[in-house]
């Protein structure tokens, strides 16, 4: 176990290499196909002329005149901690983990994704609990008797609600709840540390919207494994030896429909982390979704890096956690 | 058991003599293309220490039938109907909750695909000792201590280290030794055993039928064994009911069955048993033809489509009217429109000489 254990720790760390490299590149080559200096991308809009010797120290200054692979391992070392100056402004510490300064929105890049990261942090698992808890339980209704009221209506819900994108689902809800009924204050974030129950106020209608599309989809899920489980031998088996009905639903039919899903919902989780930009754009969350559309849109190069290394970070722990999981409840797994 | 009125001498006479009577069991079950009739008016008697068997192609509705007994069809759509009478008492209108007493305790079953009927993700010691916790109020240290007692007897060695290994992890025949010990562990009065050998080879097979028997003459129970597989019942069963398209065809002892079968369709499953008692003439036989639908049955008698003798029989009747299930000798009963003598005749002259 703990072998496997490194063994998946060393191939998490190699893929978040690859990922810091690929995205290293890609951030290269913007400038390049664009013709532009890098500098402009880094620190926004520069007051001097291409080819003026001011840009040329700046280039300097910044190390983009370097070869890139040393610009890489400059960029590596420099997670590690750093001091930052632009020339003309007092120097600036970044300590670890730095992933350089933002020049438009005057603040290190590590303060603005912490700033962001509780934000989406909350809204992914909040959602995540609701939908896990929703879509097991109509699907394990469901998928016990095919065919029945109980499964025509689960169905025709999870059908309607994966056609329902949060663009539209969001507004509805913000509309009925806050605008017309006024049962929950309006949207923005309210941390968690301060005031408990503001923060679930605040976070009740993104998880409802989020969780929304997810739980339709698990709820399918959960209806297919659990017609296929029950229709299993073992099962069988579990009825002859004259176990009740709940031991035979729960200990025997769940245990086994819902591995699957550990692996599906590490994944989906994971991705989640870096693709919440529409919940957040509609309920005027400032996590890490609306920081990206934030960067992309004024060409923040160093957020952007660093936004999208968090993300990939985010979705490697989780694959690591599934697949440590998975080698936990399925004995055939070996380790 | 002291009771205040005396039971009518009859009853107890049949209670004492027949353990399990089943009475015109029909098992249908509805289906989009039509009703399955998967077992159709069967009826069979068993004694406590004997051996059944029930033999039949695939789709003859063995497994259904050993399912009935055991009342698995309750809760779905099937349609049953009939008697199933274990030690007096009919099971046929027990509720699923009230079944769930009797199995496992009274009535255990050995599963064909000893591989997917046990669960992936439990250990065997966990599943063997879960069927004895159902069925008896003890700690989980004495269910584990009688688990390891029962893998033992069923011959697993090194008992106490393999009892918290999962299925994958030990071989075909060792999987099929632990399901018996699930079986057993509650002493079943009832044991069925749903071909139970079919995925083992032959040395671990016959082992497992010793194994079988050797608890028949330990708890003195009642078994059932289903098979296709005549030779097995040939080494195991005292008795063997035929079955055919959902119905019993010829039932009877071991012994008259396999010396003086009488239907046609008997004769066709000898002569597609392998047998090492005899020089073979030709190579094995197999009956010619599809078993019949059980939506469509045909009229007449089930076997028509494929009976080579029905021209032994005057007019048609072969195709019009349904054979009874009669007599022909002491225990023996045969379900076919050819007089008695004739079938013995044809068997002696056509049929014998080829086995
Ligand atoms: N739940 C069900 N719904 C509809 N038809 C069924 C159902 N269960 C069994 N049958 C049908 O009943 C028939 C008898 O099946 P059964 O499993 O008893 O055969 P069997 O004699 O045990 O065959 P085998 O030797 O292959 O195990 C088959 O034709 C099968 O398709
Ligand atoms: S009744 Fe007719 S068809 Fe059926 S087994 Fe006898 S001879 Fe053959
Ligand atoms: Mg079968």
């Amino acid at each position: 176990m703990i072998r496997f254990i490194l063994v998946r720790f060393a191939g998490m760390i190699l893929v978040v290499f690859i990922v810091s490299v690929l995205t290293f590149g890609i951030f290269q080559l913007a400038p390049l196909l664009s013709h532009t200096s890098p500098v402009y991308y880094y620190t926004g809009k520069v007051p001097y002329p291409p080819g003026s010797p001011q840009l040329q120290a700046l280039i300097h200054r910044f190390g983009f005149d370097q070869p890139i692979p040393v610009q890489y391992w400059q960029f590596l070392t420099g997670i590690f901690g750093k001091t930052i100056t632009d020339g003309t402004s007092a120097p600036v510490q970044c300590p670890f983990p730095c992933f350089g300064y933002s020049f438009r929105q005057n603040d290190l890049v590590s303060t603005l994704i912490g700033n962001a990261w509780p934000v989406t942090l909350s809204l992914c698992i909040g959602a995540a609990i609701l939908w896990l808890v929703g879509g097991v339980l109509v699907g394990t209704f469901s998928g016990l008797k095919p065919g029945s009221f109980v499964d025509r209506a689960g169905m025709t819900g999870a059908l309607a609600a994966v056609s329902l994108p949060i663009f539209f689902t969001g507004p509805v809800l913000l509309l009925l709840f806050v605008y017309t009924l006024g049962w929950l204050p309006g949207t923005g974030y309210v941390p968690l540390t301060t005031d408990p129950l503001g923060w679930f106020e605040s976070m009740l209608l993104p998880w409802v919207s989020l969780a929304f599309i997810f739980a339709a989809l698990y709820a399918r899920l959960t209806r297919s494994n659990m017609i296929e489980t029950m229709g299993e031998d073992y099962i069988r088996t579990a009825r002859a030896k004259g176990l009740d009905r709940r031991t035979i639903v729960v200990k025997h039919g769940l245990r086994a429909a819902l591995t699957p899903i550990v692996t599906i919902f590490g994944i989906d989780f994971g991705t989640l982390i870096g693709s919440t930009v529409i919940t957040e754009s509609v309920f005027n969350l400032r996590g890490l979704g609306y920081l990206s559309i934030q960067s992309v849109r004024q060409q923040d190069l160093p957020v952007i890096l660093g936004v999208t290394i968090v993300a990939a970070v985010a979705l490697v722990i989780a694959n690591f956690i599934v697949d440590v999981l998975y080698a936990v409840i399925d004995p055939r797994v070996t380790v | 058991m002291a009771s205040t009125t005396p039971a009518p001498a009859v009853a107890t006479a049949r209670d004492a003599e027949l353990f399990l009577s089943v009475e015109d069991l029909k098992v249908h079950f509805p289906t989009e293309d039509g009703l399955v009739k998967s077992v159709d008016g069967l009826s069979f008697e068993l004694r406590r220490g004997e051996i059944l068997g029930i033999v039949g192609e695939s789709g003859s509705g063995k497994s259904v039938t050993a399912q009935a007994i055991l009342g698995l069809h309750k809760g779905s759509r099937a349609r049953i109907s009939g008697h199933i009478w274990l030690d007096g008492r009919d099971l046929v209108p027990l509720s699923d909750e009230e079944m769930r007493g009797v199995r496992g305790s009274e009535i255990a079953m050995i599963f064909q695909d000893p591989l997917s009927s046990l669960h992936p993700f439990y250990t065997i010691g966990d599943q063997i000792a879960e069927a004895y916790r159902v069925h008896n109020k003890v700690s989980a240290r004495e269910a584990r201590a009688r688990t390891i007692e029962m893998l033992e007897k069923v011959g697993i060695p090194n008992a106490p280290g393999r009892v918290d290994d999962y299925p994958h992890q030990f071989s075909g025949g060792m999987r099929q030794r632990a399901m018996i010990a699930m079986a057993l562990i509650c002493q079943p009065k009832l044991l069925i055993a749903d071909e139970p050998t079919t995925a083992l080879d032959v040395t671990v097979q016959a082992q497992i039928l010793e194994l079988i028997k050797d608890l028949r003459d330990e708890l003195n129970s009642a078994v059932i064994l289903i098979t296709h597989d005549l030779g097995v019942v040939a080494e195991t069963c005292d008795h063997v009911v035929v079955m055919y398209g959902g119905q019993c065809v010829e039932k009877g002892s071991v012994d008259d069955v396999f010396e003086l079968p009488e239907m046609p369709y008997t004769w066709g499953l000898l002569g597609s048993m392998p047998r090492m008692d005899r020089v073979r003439q030709e190579r094995l036989t197999p009956i010619p033809g599809q078993p019949p639908s059980l939506i469509n049955v045909p009229t007449g008698c089930v076997f028509n489509t494929r009976c080579r003798f029905s021209d032994h029989v005057e007019g048609r009747r072969c195709f019009t009217e349904h054979p009874q299930l009669l007599p022909t000798a002491p225990g023996h009963e045969v379900r076919c429109h050819i007089e008695p003598e004739e079938r013995r005749r044809l068997f002696e002259l056509e049929i014998k000489p080829k086995l």
